[in-house]
């Protein structure tokens, strides 16, 4: 087993009275789709801020590759190779798609007009559609706004977008919730195209059915702590189910 | 791709609406309308304001409004002149002026951005202030520009055409390139259309914000310079509705007021829809007071139509 990509010891956030995480561990290993399942109130959307660097976290340790390291912001995280995609999608609907694929890293001009902020539209679209195109995300136009496009699509412009610049991990918070049948197997198509481009993700979802068709791993989080660990070929709705609720406790039952 | 269509063609649609009127005039009055005098009216009478919609646009784009501009140009003005009657450098009246209203539209984006009081409501209390502010500093008379400028650039020309109209031009249209191709016009399209969105992507939301309502002052300071030039005098009552005919020219030329959306050709061509209407209507014959009717529809017609854009949008 080679080490892990991304782990998390210990992790302990409060919100005031309200103890989110109290002592939750994560692990990620390369190249894998972990699920981090939990019922509501389990601490998943507070864990994977604190791994993506959206929050900090009380005590606990993050170490990336085995080595400690800590978040102190989003960018942080990027830099570490981690984005997110999140369950709003952060889209500005206005914005064609390579508007939104560059925001905050826009490409500039080559020379004295790039040194006075003019972009280079063509290089933006190009690498969008490269990026669109590898992950099967079509466009009818790399012109129109994302607001002129399909929920699936607007997922897809999201979730390349992640993916493009997420060169270790990517985070996706219930990325299939607001989508129709044909477009969640769309999105699961491109988490396991994510996977074979070599970059980790990690799936927080309610769907159990997302889960087990898509994740080579299941992590459980129950009351701010990981309850379980499964492989998911080897186990049952019943136990996912169970573990996330309490009937099953097995942190070391694998 | 259906609503770039329909973004663009308010655009062609509004000049469409532009240059059958001037050729209703033209056609109708061919001895006064298009001679190039009146022409060259229509042009100076819109410059300065052309300044004011410019900045207006920017800020509407990022889902504010300003309704400052007109308070800041008087101040500005006023500003200018003390500051030229103390020293008696021009040069140093135009910094002043632009400087102050720097000041005014930096004070507004801080406390839009971080005060995170509306905008609506900060720069109505600055428009108050810098209005109150100037009317304390000239006891309520209008002060008088220095002859020099009054008669120097107020009354230059290039080629025939003023030069104030000029320099109004020039700096509109490094505008309109700045927010169609630079990085800053495009993080302001961002922030109107979901502030959150890129705020999470990267982009300083609030440091822009402020610049933005800082380039509406400051563009508002230098239309005060301008204008002393132009008409001699601070025109200490003569600006109160200055946001709203910005607002409307903004507006007109398909800038929505959601954010998110708009050009400055647009608002180029809004500007001057009034600015023709009134001049027609005035070689016509027609009471010109028809001018602030047919504006006025034409401003809600504006509105409508983006809306209804965004309700096929959002379905």
């Amino acid at each position: 087993m080679s080490a892990p990509l991304l782990e998390a010891r210990g992790i302990v956030k409060s919100y005031g009275q309200v103890e989110a995480l109290r002592g939750a561990d994560f692990t990620l290993l390369p190249g894998e789709v972990v699920a981090l399942i939990g019922d509501n109130g389990a601490g998943k959307s507070t864990l994977a801020k604190i791994l993506s660097g959206a929050e900090r976290p009380d005590s606990g340790e993050i170490a990336v590759d085995g080595e400690p390291v800590v978040f102190g912001s989003v960018e942080e995280a990027r830099s570490a190779g981690i984005e997110t995609v999140y369950q709003d999608l952060a889209l500005c609907p206005d914005l064609s798609p390579a508007g939104n694929f560059f925001l905050g890293r826009e490409l500039l001009k080559p020379g004295l007009l790039g040194r006075l902020g003019v972009l280079d539209n063509a290089a933006m679209r190009g690498r969008t559609k490269e990026a669109c195109e590898r992950l099967g995300v079509q466009l009818k136009s790399q012109a129109a706004p994302v607001s002129t496009l399909s929920g699936g699509q607007r997922q897809g412009v999201a979730v390349a977008r992640a993916v493009t610049w997420a060169k270790r991990v990517v985070f996706m918070d219930e990325p299939t919730a607001a989508l129709g049948v044909l477009q969640t197997q769309r999105v699961l198509d491109l988490i396991r195209g994510v996977r074979d481009s070599g970059v980790a993700v990690v799936l927080i979802s309610h769907n159990m059915q997302d889960v087990k068709a898509v994740s080579d791993r299941v992590e459980v989080l129950r009351l701010g702590r990981r309850v379980a660990r499964f492989d998911t070929a080897r186990v049952s709705m019943e136990d996912l189910v169970g573990a996330m609720t309490g009937a099953i406790e097995h942190e070391n039952g694998r | 791709m259906d609503r770039v269509r329909l973004r663009d063609r308010q655009v062609v649609w509004i000049a469409a609406v532009l240059a059958l009127l001037l050729l209703t005039f033209s056609v109708l009055r061919p001895g006064s309308f298009a001679t190039s005098f009146n022409l060259l009216n229509l042009v100076s009478d819109a410059a300065i304001l052309l300044l004011l919609a410019t900045g207006m646009t920017y800020v509407i784009i990022t889902a504010g409004i300003d309704l400052s501009v007109g308070g800041v140009l008087v101040f500005s003005a006023v500003a200018a002149t003390k500051i030229m009657e103390t020293t008696g450098s021009l040069l140093l009246g135009a910094a002043s002026a632009v400087l102050t209203g720097l000041a005014w539209g930096l004070l507004n984006g801080v406390l839009v951005a971080k005060g995170r009081i509306p905008a609506l409501i900060v720069t109505l209390g600055t428009l108050g202030m810098s209005l109150g502010g100037a009317l304390l500093l000239t006891g309520g008379v209008d002060l008088r520009a220095p002859g020099d400028l009054n008669l120097g650039l107020g009354l230059a020309r290039w080629l025939g055409v003023p030069q104030i109209a000029w320099i109004c031009a020039a700096i509109t249209a490094v505008l309109a390139l700045a927010l169609a191709r630079t990085r800053f016009g495009r993080h302001t399209y961002a922030i109107g259309s979901n502030a959150e969105a890129a705020r999470r992507g990267g982009v300083a939301v609030n440091r822009h914000l402020i610049r933005v309502y800082g380039l509406a002052g400051l563009l508002a300071g230098l239309a005060g310079y301008l204008s002393l030039a132009k008409y001699g005098i601070t025109g200490v009552s003569a600006h109160s509705t200055d946001n709203l005919q910005a607002i409307a020219a903004v507006v007109i030329g398909g800038t929505s007021l959601f954010g998110g959306v708009g050009t400055v050709v647009g608002t180029v061509i809004g500007v001057f829809i009034p600015v023709v209407l009134q001049n027609g209507f005035q070689i016509l014959g027609v009471r010109p007071f028809w001018q602030q009717v047919v504006v006025g529809a034409v401003l809600v017609a504006a509105v409508y139509v983006d809306q209804w854009q965004r309700g096929r949008r959002d379905q």
